[in-house]
C-alpha cells in the first residue's frame, strides 16, 4: 500500500500533514486496505480539542467499525464534511480527498514522536507478518 | 414376549440423536478410536469429568406420548381468567392462519438470523414491514427489527440518551405514569452506566440540575390517562432533555402518534399485535427513533440494498455496530432479537391493514368507555382523563372488589387500596363488561347493560390527541386481508427461506439441533398461552410446577444450586450474571472490585456485558494452540488481585477446544478474589460429562435456545437463564409486581432488581427445554453430548485434507465445533470465507459460522441430531468447492470471474436469456447430485451491503419507487 514521503504516521494508522499552524489528519493507504469498503464516517465537531493518542472519530466499513485517534493534541478547526455523503473518499483518497480533520496543534513536538514513511512502511510489513 | 418388549416403543432420544450405536462405532473408528467413549475420553480432560449425572426426576426419559400427557396435567393446573390487568400485556386473538403457519410452522421458527441474506429473504421481507409498521404507527422514521420486551427496550433508550449526551449528563428522570417493572429494570441497568433515576410525578419534573440526559414517560399511561406532552416535551427540549415514550401500538392507530409531539426515542411491546401474552413472553419490543440517531440505534436493523444484478434485495444494516465487533466500546450487547414474534405481529397488521386496526381499536375504546360510563351509573368515582383502553376507578375497597372479580374468574389491577384498573383488549366482550358491572355493582342489581349504554358513550380521547396522519399505506398493509391471500403470502416469504426443514445448518458456537415436535406442541396450548405474567401464581400453579421442576433439572445439569430463568437471552443472562457478581461483591464491603479478565477469543457480548456493568475490562491473549495463555491469566489476576471481580470464560473454548487447565483457572480466578463467569454458549459439549459447578464456575448462563432445543426463530427468540453458586443465589433478580428469586429459593435473599419485563422471562417457551430434558433423559442427554463431539471430530477428518482444521485438544481431536482455515485461498485463488459460504447455498446449505473467532475461517457445529447421511453430504459439498478453488490455483477458472465470486446462482440469473459468465448455467445450479432431486434456490444474487450500509434505508419502499431511482437521487 501506498506511504507518503513528507507525512508523520501512528502505529495506529493515521497520517498527519503539518503546514505552518494547521495540520491535517486522516488514515492511511493500509488502514483504509485493511477496512474495506468505508459506509461511514464520524467526525468530531469543530472547536473540540483531541488528545495524542486519544480517539476522535470513527469510520465504519462493512467488515469493521475502528476508532480513530489523533497522531497529536489540539484543537480541531475543520472537519471534512464531504465525508459525510461520499465515505467512499476515504477509499479512493486517504491523503487528499479523504482527510478528516484540521487541527490547531497545541504541543507541535508531539510531531517527533511519530514514524516517518520508513519507519511506517517497515512498521506495516511486520505488523501484517504478524497475522 | 418379555415385559420389556411390551413397555411404550415411543422413546425419543433415538429420534433425537442421529447415530445408532453401530454408526457410532463406525464413525469413531473413522477417526482412530475403537469406540466413542474411548474418543471421548480422550477430548474430555479426566480431571473434570463427571462420574455420573443422575435427575430426581425424568432420569429415566419420558416417552413422547408420556410427555405430552404430562405437560396436560400441568397445563390443567393453570387456570385462565379473564385478565384486565393490562401494564403491557393484553389478551389477543392470534389468527389462526398466523398461529398454524408462522407459530406452529418449522420452517418460520427453525430459520436462523438472517445473515445469509441471499436465502433470508423471505423473513427480512416480514422484518421490513415490522419496522415499517413501527415506524408509521410512532411517526419517527427509524425502528430496529425488533427488542427483547418493553423494560429492556426503555433501558436502551435511556442509554442511548446517555450516549447522545455523551455520557456529560448523569441523571435520567422517568415519570411516574410508567410501568412499574419499566421503572424497575431501567433503574437496575442505570447502575452500570452510573447514571442517577430519578423517578417523580410528570408534574413535579424539572431540569434545573442541567445534569439530565433524558427524560421516560408513557402514552397512555401505566394507568390509563391519555396526556397531550406537547408543551412537555418543547420545555425539556428547551433544557437540551431528550424525550422517550413508552406506547401502545393498538393505541397508536387512534392518537396522535409520539413523532408529531417531537419525542426522540418511542419504546413499546408489540405483544397485543396477534402474539399470545404466554405468562410473561416471548414478544417483539420495539425501538424509534430519528434519523439523527440511527447510528446509535441499538439491535438488528434491516436495510434495502440490491443484489449483484441491479436488483432490490434486502439484508441486515450497520451490522459492525454490533456488538462482536466493537467489543468493550459496544454500547448495547443486545444480539438476539425476538424475529418470530415480530414477524407474527407484522402479519397481523398485514392481516388486519390499517382499517382494520383501527376497528379494533375503536372498538377496545368504547368497551372501556361503555365500563366507565355504567360505573358511574353505579356511583363509583372513574377518572375523568381521557383514556383509550384502561379505565381507573376510585373505591374505598379495592381488594374487596379484586376478591369479588376472581370470584367470577376475572383478574383486576389493584394499583392501591383505593384504586383499581381495568385494561380492555381485542378479546373483552360485552358480556364480559356486564360481568364487571355486576363485580362493580357488589350485589347490588344493576339496571343497565353494556348494550344497553352503547349508545350514550361518544369518545373519551382528547379532540387534540386524535390521529389525523394515516399510517400502513403501502400495498403489503392493504392487500392480503383475506385468508388465502394471507395463506399465500405467508408461502411465498416462506418458500425463500432456508431453515432446519430443509438442511442442516453448521453454524459453529450457534447449535442449530433438532426442535422436536413433541417440544413445540404445549407452546400453543391455551392453558399457556392466555395467562398474564402478573396473574395470581395460584392460578398458574401448572406453570410454576414446571418452573421448579426445571430449575431442579438444570442445577443437576450445571453443578449449581439455584437458578433464574428471568434473561431473555444470552447475551441478558450475562449481564445478569455479571450484575449477580457485582452485588456480591458490595455485600462483602468490597465496593472496589470490577476489574473483569476477558480472554481476546471470548464473545463479543462478554466484554460488552462487562462494560454495561460498570467493570474495567483487562484482556488475555491465547497461545498458539488457540488456549487460553495461564501465566498471562495468572500475571493478570495477581496484578488486579485487590480489584478483581471476574473472569469470563466459554467453555469448551470458543475455538472448539476442551482445553486442559481450566480448573486451574478457576483456582487462580478464586484465590485471587475474583469470580468466574461460565458462557454457556459451548454447554452442548458439557451436558453428563462435565459441568460449570464441577469445573469451578460460580456463575453461568445456558442459551436454551442453542443446548436446549428451544428453536432460533429466525432471530429470536431466546432464553438465557443463569445458575449460581449458592453464596450468590441471594442475589438472583426478583420482578416488582411479582417478587421472584433463584429456583430453588435461596435463605436471605437480596435481589439485585429486575433484568426483564416478565418474573419469569419468556416462559411460554420453558416448556420446549423441559420437555427436552425430561424426554432424554440423563443418559439421553449425556449421549447427546458424546454424539456432538463424535460428529465434529468425524467431519473433521473427513475434511482436514482438503482444508486446514485449525485448533486440536492434546490427544488430536476437537470438541463439539471446530474450525476450517481459508486464510490461504486469499492469495493463492482470491477466495474468502464470504465466497465459500455463498457458494454453499448453490448446494442447498446455509454457511457455517464465518470469519469468528478467527478472521478468514469457517467455524462447523453439526450438532448431535445430524445423521451421518447429511454429515457426508455436507462434507461432499465443501470438497467439491475445494475442487472449484483449486481450479482457480490451478488457473483454469479466473481469479474474479469464477463458480465462487458469481454464487448465489438465483433462477433470474440462471434462466436470463444472456450468459455471460466463463462456466455453464448448469455446473453453476447443480454442482452436486442430490441437487438434481430437490434443490433448494437462492432468491438473489450476493447482496451488496457496502451499497445498502451507505445509502440506508430501513422502511418498504413506496411501491412506485424502485430501488434504483433511489441509487440515482443519492448519487
Amino acid at each position: 500500500s501506498n506511504v507518503l514521503d513528507g507525512l508523520k504516521y501512528a502505529p495506529s494508522h493515521e497520517w498527519v500533514k503539518h503546514e505552518g499552524s494547521v495540520a491535517t489528519i486522516g488514515i492511511t493507504d493500509h488502514a483504509q486496505d485493511h477496512l474495506g469498503e468505508v459506509v461511514f464516517v464520524e467526525l468530531p465537531e469543530p472547536g473540540v480539542s483531541v488528545t495524542k493518542g486519544k480517539g476522535f472519530g470513527a469510520v465504519e466499513s462493512v467488515k469493521a467499525t475502528s476508532d480513530v485517534n489523533s497522531p497529536i493534541s489540539g484543537e480541531v478547526i475543520e472537519v471534512n464534511t464531504g465525508l459525510t455523503g461520499k465515505p467512499g473518499l476515504i477509499n479512493s483518497s486517504p491523503y487528499e480527498d479523504g482527510w478528516m480533520i484540521k487541527i490547531k496543534p497545541t504541543s507541535p513536538d508531539e510531531l517527533e514522536s511519530l514514524l516517518g514513511a520508513k519507519e511506517y512502511t517497515k512498521f506495516c510489513e511486520e505488523e501484517d507478518a504478524a497475522h | 414376549i418379555s415385559v420389556e418388549a411390551l413397555k411404550p416403543s415411543d422413546t425419543f432420544p433415538r429420534r433425537h440423536n442421529s447415530a445408532t450405536p453401530d454408526e457410532q462405532t463406525k464413525m469413531a473408528e473413522s477417526v482412530g478410536f475403537d469406540t466413542l467413549d474411548s474418543l471421548v475420553d480422550a477430548t474430555v480432560p479426566k480431571s473434570i469429568r463427571l462420574k455420573e449425572m443422575k435427575f430426581n426426576k425424568f432420569d429415566g426419559g419420558l416417552t413422547e406420548g408420556q410427555m405430552i400427557e404430562h405437560m396436560k396435567d400441568l397445563a390443567s393446573k393453570n387456570k385462565v381468567f379473564k385478565s384486565f390487568i393490562g401494564m403491557g400485556y393484553y389478551n389477543t386473538h392470534v389468527p389462526p392462519v398466523i398461529l398454524r403457519n408462522i407459530m406452529e410452522n418449522p420452517a418460520w421458527y427453525t430459520q436462523y438470523t438472517p445473515y445469509q441474506a441471499e436465502i433470508s429473504q423471505g423473513r427480512l421481507e416480514s422484518l421490513l414491514n415490522f419496522q415499517t409498521m413501527i415506524t408509521d404507527l410512532t411517526g419517527l422514521p427509524m425502528s430496529n427489527a425488533s427488542l427483547l420486551d418493553e423494560g429492556t427496550a426503555a433501558a436502551e433508550a435511556m442509554s442511548m440518551c446517555n450516549n447522545i449526551q455523551k455520557g456529560k449528563k448523569k441523571t435520567f428522570i422517568i415519570a411516574s405514569n410508567c410501568h412499574p417493572q419499566t421503572i424497575d429494570i431501567c433503574q437496575t441497568r442505570a447502575d452500570g452506566f452510573e447514571l442517577k433515576v430519578v423517578v417523580k410525578d410528570l408534574k413535579d419534573i424539572d431540569y434545573k440540575s442541567g445534569d439530565v440526559c433524558g427524560v421516560l414517560v408513557q402514552y397512555p399511561g401505566t394507568e390509563g390517562e391519555v396526556l397531550d406532552y406537547g408543551e412537555f416535551i418543547k420545555k425539556a427540549h428547551a433544557n437540551e432533555v431528550k424525550v422517550v415514550m413508552a406506547s401502545d401500538l393498538l393505541a397508536l392507530t387512534v392518537l396522535k402518534p409520539p413523532g408529531e409531539f417531537g419525542a426522540d426515542i418511542v419504546v413499546g411491546s408489540a405483544q397485543r399485535f396477534g402474539v399470545p401474552m404466554g405468562y410473561g413472553g416471548p414478544h417483539a419490543a420495539f425501538l424509534a427513533t430519528s434519523q439523527e440517531y440511527k447510528r446509535m440505534m441499538p439491535g438488528r436493523i434491516i436495510g434495502v440494498s440490491v443484489d449483484s444484478s441491479g436488483k432490490q434485495a434486502l439484508r441486515m444494516a450497520m451490522q459492525t455496530r454490533e456488538q462482536h465487533i466493537r467489543r468493550d466500546k459496544a454500547t448495547s450487547n443486545i444480539c438476539t432479537a425476538q424475529a418470530l414474534l415480530a414477524n407474527m405481529a407484522a402479519m397481523y397488521a398485514v392481516y388486519h391493514g390499517p382499517e382494520g386496526l383501527k376497528a379494533i381499536a375503536q372498538r377496545v375504546h368504547g368497551l372501556a368507555g361503555v365500563f366507565a360510563l355504567g360505573l358511574k351509573k353505579l356511583g363509583l368515582e372513574v377518572q375523568d382523563l381521557g383514556f383509550f383502553d384502561t379505565v381507573k376507578v376510585k373505591t374505598s375497597n379495592a381488594k374487596a372488589i379484586a376478591d369479588a372479580a376472581i370470584k367470577s374468574e376475572i383478574n383486576l389491577r389493584v394499583v392501591d387500596g383505593n384504586t383499581i384498573t381495568a385494561a380492555f383488549d381485542e378479546t373483552t366482550t360485552l358480556e364480559d363488561v356486564d360481568k364487571l358491572f355486576k363485580v362493580f355493582a357488589g350485589g347490588k342489581p344493576v339496571s343497565f347493560t353494556a348494550a344497553s349504554l352503547a349508545p350514550e358513550f361518544q369518545n373519551a380521547i382528547p379532540s387534540g390527541l386524535v390521529r389525523e396522519s394515516p399510517y400502513l399505506t403501502h400495498p403489503i398493509f392493504n392487500t392480503y386481508q383475506t385468508e388465502h391471500e394471507l395463506l399465500r403470502y405467508i408461502h411465498r416469504l416462506q418458500s425463500k427461506d432456508l431453515s432446519l426443514c430443509h438442511s442442516m445448518i453448521p453454524l459453529g458456537s450457534c447449535t442449530m439441533k433438532l426442535n422436536a415436535t413433541t417440544e413445540m406442541m404445549p407452546v400453543t396450548w391455551p392453558s399457556f398461552t392466555d395467562l398474564h405474567p402478573f396473574a395470581p401464581t395460584e392460578q398458574a400453579q401448572g406453570y410454576q410446577e414446571m418452573f421448579n421442576n426445571l430449575g431442579d433439572l438444570l442445577c443437576t445439569i450445571t453443578g449449581f444450586d439455584s437458578f433464574s430463568l428471568q434473561p431473555n437471552a444470552g447475551a441478558a443472562g450475562e449481564y445478569a450474571g455479571l450484575m449477580v457478581i457485582r452485588a456480591y461483591h458490595l455485600s462483602r464491603g468490597d465496593h472496589h472490585r470490577n476489574v473483569c479478565i476477558i480472554p481476546a477469543s471470548a464473545h463479543g457480548t462478554n466484554p460488552a456485558s462487562a462494560a454495561m456493568v460498570g467493570m474495567k475490562i483487562v484482556t488475555i491473549g491465547t497461545d498458539a494452540k488457540g488456549n487460553i495463555n495461564i501465566e498471562e491469566l495468572k500475571k493478570a489476576a495477581e496484578k488486579h488481585k485487590d480489584n478483581l471481580s471476574a473472569f469470563m470464560v466459554t467453555y469448551p473454548s470458543t475455538h472448539g477446544v476442551y482445553e486442559e487447565g481450566i480448573d486451574d483457572i478457576c483456582k487462580i480466578i478464586h484465590d485471587n478474589g475474583g469470580q468466574v463467569y461460565m458462557d454457556g454458549a459451548n454447554m452442548n459439549a458439557q451436558v453428563g460429562l462435565t459441568s460449570p459447578g464441577w469445573i469451578g464456575a460460580d456463575v453461568c448462563h445456558l442459551n436454551l435456545h442453542k443446548t436446549f432445543c428451544i428453536p432460533h426463530g429466525g432471530g429470536g427468540p431466546g432464553m438465557g437463564p443463569i445458575g449460581v453458586k449458592k453464596h450468590l443465589a441471594p442475589f438472583l433478580p426478583s420482578h416488582p409486581v411479582v417478587p421472584t428469586g433463584g429456583i430453588p429459593a435461596p435463605e436471605n435473599p437480596q435481589p439485585l432488581g429486575s433484568i426483564s419485563a416478565a418474573p419469569w422471562g419468556s416462559a411460554l417457551i420453558l416448556p420446549i427445554s423441559y420437555t427436552y430434558i425430561a424426554m432424554m433423559g440423563s443418559q439421553g442427554l449425556t449421549d447427546a453430548s458424546k454424539i456432538a463431539i463424535l460428529n465434529a471430530n468425524y467431519m473433521a477428518k473427513r475434511l482436514e485434507s482438503y482444508y486446514p482444521v485449525l485448533f486440536r485438544g492434546v490427544n488430536g481431536t476437537v470438541a463439539h465445533e471446530f474450525i476450517i482455515d481459508l486464510r490461504g485461498f486469499k492469495n493463492t485463488a482470491g477466495i474468502e470465507p464470504e465466497d465459500v459460504a455463498k457458494r454453499l447455498m448453490d448446494y442447498g446449505f446455509h454457511g457455517p459460522t464465518m470469519s469468528w473467532p478467527v478472521a478468514g475461517t469457517l467455524m462447523i457445529e453439526p450438532t448431535e441430531s445430524e445423521s451421518k447421511a447429511e454429515l457426508d453430504r455436507f462434507c461432499d459439498a465443501l470438497i467439491s468447492i475445494r475442487k472449484e478453488i483449486a481450479e482457480v490455483e490451478k488457473g483454469n477458472a479466473d481469479v474474479h470471474n469464477n463458480v465462487l465470486k458469481g454464487a448465489p446462482h438465483p433462477p433470474s440469473l440462471l434462466m436470463a436469456d444472456a450468459w455471460t459468465k466463463p462456466y455453464s448455467r448448469e455446473y453453476a445450479a447443480f454442482p452436486a447430485a442430490w441437487l438434481r432431486g430437490a434443490k433448494f434456490w437462492p432468491t438473489t444474487g450476493r447482496v451488496d451491503n457496502v451499497y445498502g450500509d451507505r445509502n440506508l434505508v430501513c422502511t418498504l419502499l413506496p411501491a412506485s419507487q424502485a430501488v434504483e431511482e433511489q441509487a440515482a437521487a443519492t448519487a
